[in-house]
C-alpha cells in the first residue's frame, strides 16, 4: 500500500516535470520583423563597438540594439550559440561566429541567407567573403579579419646583415647569422602555435598552403597524399627534431609564443596583428618594443599562404526581427563604419579601402603587410563538420611533431579521418 | 540516496504491525512526497532524458541542398556499440584516465587531508590563521586553479625552475597526468581535511587523556585511538571525494586543455561529443559514466558503509547509555 503510494506520487511528479519540458521558447523567426534587437558579440576591451552601437541606437530610435557579451574563447562563445540555436531562442538577433563555422551553421539552419547586395560585398577581401559562402550562398558578413603575419626582431637581423626572409630556406639561413651573434645567445629561430588546438591546425594548413598544397579543397575532399602535404608537414616535424622550433613551443597557444617573443627568446615568431601594440608596449612589459618588424609569413619557394581568422556576424534563424539584423550588421560592416572602427580598436577590418587610408597605415604601420598577407589567405576548410576535420588533423599532427607518427603515417592517418568525414557530410 | 534508505530505521518490525500501519505509512508518504517531487525533477527526470536521449542519434546527414535533416532518429543501442567499438580506444583510454586520477588523488587527499586536520585541530596560538590558509586552495574556484596551475607549469614556469627540470607539463605526456593530479590534491585535501577536523573535533578528550595514562605513544595514540574514531567523517569525506573525482572536468580542460590524450576524462569525452552537436553519443558517455558512478559509490557503500553507519549507530547507543 505503501509503497503503491509512493510509486504514484514518483510517476505523477515525473509526468509533471515531463509535461513542463515541452513548452520552451520556441519561435518561428521572422524574415521581415523590425523592432529593437540584441547583438551577440565577444567582449570588446577598447569600447569601440559600444560607440557605433550607440550611434546607430541615435539614429534608430524604434530599432535600438543592445549588446550581449558572448563568454571569452572559441569553445564558450560557440557552447553559448548552440544552446541558443537548439533551443530556438529568440535571444540574439545577430550573432559573432568564427568563421570556420559559418558551413556548419548554414547546413544546421541556424543562420539565414543574407541578399549580397544588401552588403556591398565588393569591398570585401576575397578570402574572407569566400569564407562566408556555403555551397555558393552567403550566410555572413566578415567583421575582423586577419592573416598571419612573421614578426622578426629587427636589431638582429640588422647586425648580422640579413634580409628578412620570404622562404622557408631563408628563414633557417637567417636564423644561422643571427644565431651566431652572441647577442643572441639562449635564443631560438621560429615558434608559431603548436599546442593541441585549433590553433595546430591553422598552422599546419598553412604550412601545406605555403609549399603549395591544398588540406581539404572548395568540394571538401583531403590531399594529403600529395607531395605539398608532405613538405608542409616536414617543415613543422624537421623544426622540431632540428631545434630550429624550441621544444617548449608544443605547448605555445598565442598567448605563450607572444611572451616569448616579447622577452626575446625568439628571432621569428609566427602570430595574430593583435600582439603587435602589445609586443611594441613601452610601459616595461615587452623586451622588443621598437626593435621588431613584420613581414608576409615565408614558404616554400616564396610568400606563404596564411590561413584566415576573423570573426563574422550573421543573423539568427531564429530572430523575429530578421530586417532590422540585416539592416544593423550592413551599417556595422560598411566601409565609413568600419573607417571609425579602425581609429578606435587594433581589429584588422574586413574592407580593402581600410587598408589604404592614410591616418590609418600612419596608426598601424603594419597595415600593408597585413593587407598582403590577406589577399594571399586562405579561409579554413568549408565544410559542416569542420569541428571534427580540426580533431583530426589535430591528433595526427601533434603526434607527427611530438615524434610519436612518422610524416608519412601522420599524413596517411589524416587522408583517412579527413576522407571519412567528407563522406559523412 | 543509498545512504538515507540504509538510514530508514525500522522496516522489519514496521512490515510486521502492517494492520496498524497503513496509516501512518500512508502519511509518510504524503509527508515525504515533496521530496520524491523534488528528487523526481532534478535526479529523475535528467536522468530518464539522459538515457532517452542516448538511444537517438540525429544532425548527421546532409540532404541534396546541403541543409543537415532536422529531427533524430532512434537508433537503439548503436550508440553504446559505437563506444565499444569504433571509439573504444578514446573510451578506454578516458575510463583508465578517470580511474587513475581517482585512485591517485583521493589517496593522496586522505594522508594530506588528515594531516592538516590534525594540525589545524591542535590548540596553538594562530590556529585560526593556520585553519583558514589550509582552507583557502578549497576555496578558490577549480577554473581558477587550473589556470593558477597553467602558470605554475608552463614550460618556462615556476615548477621547472624549481625542480631544474624542464618538463613540458602542459604538453600531451606522462607530466601532465602529474600535473593534474598534483593540482587536484592540492584543490581538494582541504575538503577531507575539514570533514575530518570536524570528525577530531567530536572525539572526547578523555579518550586521549585515558590512553596517555595507559601509556601510549604519540604514534599509537594516533593510529589506535584517533584514527578509529575519526573513521566515519573520514570515509564521508573519502565517498564525496571519490563520487567528486569520477566526474572530473575543469581541472584537466583548463590546465591541461581539451583532446589531449593523456588527461581525457569520461566527462570531457561527453563534452566534446556535445559541443560537436551529437548529443545521442554525449548521452551515452554520459549514461555510461552514471553508471561507473554509481557502481563505485554502491559498493563503497555495501562494503565500508554498513560499518561506517554501525559506528554511529553504536557510539550513539554507548552515549545514551
Amino acid at each position: 500500500m505503501r509503497k503503491a503510494a509512493i510509486a504514484v506520487l514518483m510517476a505523477s511528479a515525473l509526468a509533471a516535470v515531463g509535461c513542463g519540458s515541452d513548452t520552451g521558447s520556441r519561435t518561428p523567426g521572422d524574415a521581415d520583423g523590425r523592432g529593437p534587437i540584441t547583438f551577440a558579440t565577444l567582449k570588446d576591451g577598447t569600447g569601440t563597438v559600444p560607440e557605433l552601437v550607440q550611434r546607430w541606437n541615435a539614429d534608430h530610435p524604434d530599432e535600438k540594439v543592445t549588446i550581449v557579451e558572448l563568454p571569452e574563447g572559441a569553445d564558450g562563445q560557440r557552447q553559448k550559440l548552440v544552446q541558443q540555436a537548439q533551443t530556438k531562442s529568440d535571444v540574439y538577433d545577430v550573432i559573432t561566429i568564427d568563421i570556420p563555422w559559418n558551413a556548419e551553421f548554414a547546413a544546421r539552419r541556424w543562420i539565414t541567407e543574407l541578399p549580397r547586395e544588401q552588403f556591398a560585398v565588393d569591398g570585401f577581401f576575397d578570402a574572407p567573403l569566400r569564407g562566408s559562402e556555403y555551397r555558393g550562398k552567403l550566410y555572413s558578413i566578415p567583421h575582423f579579419t586577419g592573416s598571419a603575419m612573421l614578426y622578426y626582431r629587427e636589431d638582429l637581423l640588422d647586425r648580422a646583415g640579413v634580409e628578412p626572409p620570404s622562404t622557408w630556406t631563408e628563414l633557417r639561413a637567417a636564423c644561422a647569422k643571427v644565431l651566431a651573434l652572441p647577442a643572441a645567445e639562449g635564443m631560438s629561430c621560429y615558434a608559431g602555435q603548436h599546442d593541441k588546438y585549433e590553433g595546430l591546425t591553422v598552422n599546419f594548413l598553412e604550412a601545406v598552403g605555403s609549399a603549395g598544397g591544398e588540406v581539404i579543397d572548395e568540394q571538401g575532399n583531403p590531399h594529403l597524399d600529395t607531395p605539398e602535404a608532405k613538405a608542409g608537414l616536414e617543415f613543422l616535424v624537421d623544426g622540431f627534431r632540428d631545434g630550429m622550433i624550441p621544444a617548449e613551443a608544443i605547448t605555445y597557444k598565442e598567448e605563450e609564443g607572444r611572451r616569448a617573443f616579447q622577452q626575446g627568446d625568439l628571432v621569428f615568431h609566427r602570430n595574430w596583428a593583435y600582439i603587435y601594440a602589445l609586443a611594441n608596449a613601452d610601459d616595461g612589459s615587452s623586451e622588443v618594443a621598437g626593435k621588431f618588424g613584420v613581414t608576409v609569413i615565408p614558404g616554400a619557394d616564396g610568400p606563404g599562404v596564411s590561413s584566415l581568422g576573423g570573426n563574422n556576424l550573421a543573423v539568427s534563424a531564429f530572430s523575429t526581427k530578421q530586417a532590422t539584423a540585416r539592416d544593423f550588421i550592413a551599417y556595422l560592416t560598411s566601409l565609413d563604419t568600419q573607417l571609425e572602427h579602425a581609429k578606435g580598436s587594433a581589429y584588422p577590418m574586413t574592407r580593402t579601402e581600410v587598408y589604404t587610408d592614410p591616418g590609418l597605415r600612419e596608426q598601424y604601420p603594419y597595415l600593408p603587410v597585413l593587407k598582403d598577407g590577406i589577399e594571399q589567405a586562405r579561409p579554413r576548410p568549408s565544410i559542416v563538420r569542420y569541428g571534427d576535420a580540426s580533431t583530426a588533423i589535430q591528433e595526427s599532427v601533434y603526434a607527427a611533431l611530438k615524434g610519436e607518427r612518422t610524416v608519412d603515417a601522420a599524413l596517411a592517418e589524416m587522408q583517412r579521418a579527413l576522407s571519412e568525414i567528407a563522406e559523412g557530410s | 540516496m543509498l545512504l538515507t534508505e540504509r538510514t530508514t530505521p525500522t522496516r522489519g518490525p514496521d512490515r510486521a504491525r502492517r494492520g496498524r500501519a497503513d496509516r501512518p505509512g500512508r502519511k509518510a508518504a504524503l509527508l515525504l512526497s515533496p521530496t520524491f517531487l523534488v528528487l523526481a525533477l532534478v535526479v529523475g527526470y535528467p536522468l530518464l532524458a539522459a538515457l532517452r536521449e542516448s538511444l537517438f542519434r540525429g544532425g548527421d546527414e546532409l540532404d541534396e541542398s546541403g541543409f543537415i535533416v532536422t529531427g533524430e532518429r532512434f537508433v537503439g543501442l548503436d550508440n553504446y556499440t559505437a563506444v565499444f567499438g569504433e571509439a573504444s580506444a578514446r573510451f578506454w583510454n578516458a575510463f583508465a584516465n578517470t580511474t587513475l586520477f581517482t585512485v591517485t588523488t583521493v589517496a593522496a587527499e586522505v594522508v594530506i587531508g588528515t594531516a592538516m586536520a590534525v594540525v589545524m585541530h591542535r590548540a596553538m596560538r594562530g590556529r585560526g590563521l593556520v585553519r583558514a590558509s589550509i582552507l583557502v586552495p578549497w576555496a578558490i574556484p577549480t577554473a581558477v586553479a587550473g589556470l593558477l596551475w597553467r602558470w605554475i607549469f608552463q614550460a618556462d614556469g615556476v615548477a621547472n625552475s624549481l625542480l631544474g627540470t624542464e618538463l613540458l607539463w602542459t604538453a600531451d605526456g606522462w607530466p601532465a597526468k602529474l600535473a593534474v593530479i598534483i593540482a587536484d590534491t592540492w584543490k581538494t585535501a582541504p575538503f577531507v581535511g575539514l570533514l575530518v577536523l570536524a570528525g577530531l573535533q567530536l572525539i572526547p578528550q578523555d579518550v586521549h587523556e585515558a590512553a596517555r595514562l595507559d601509556g601510549a605513544g604519540a604514534w599509537q595514540q594516533f593510529w589506535r585511538v584517533t584514527l578509529p574514531l575519526v573513521k566515519p567523517a573520514l570515509l564521508v569525506a573519502v565517498l564525496f571525494r571519490l563520487l567528486d573525482a569520477l566526474r572530473m572536468f575543469d581541472l584537466p580542460f583548463v590546465l591541461v586543455g581539451a583532446q589531449k590524450g593523456a588527461v581525457e576524462t569520461l566527462s570531457m569525452l561527453a563534452w566534446d561529443e556535445a559541443n560537436q552537436v551529437r548529443y545521442g553519443p554525449a548521452a551515452a558517455y554520459a549514461v555510461l559514466l552514471f553508471l561507473y558512478v554509481a557502481v563505485v559509490a554502491f559498493v563503497f557503500v555495501r562494503l565500508l558503509g554498513a560499518d561506517l553507519l554501525g559506528d554511529r549507530r553504536a557510539r550513539r547507543a554507548g552515549a545514551r547509555a
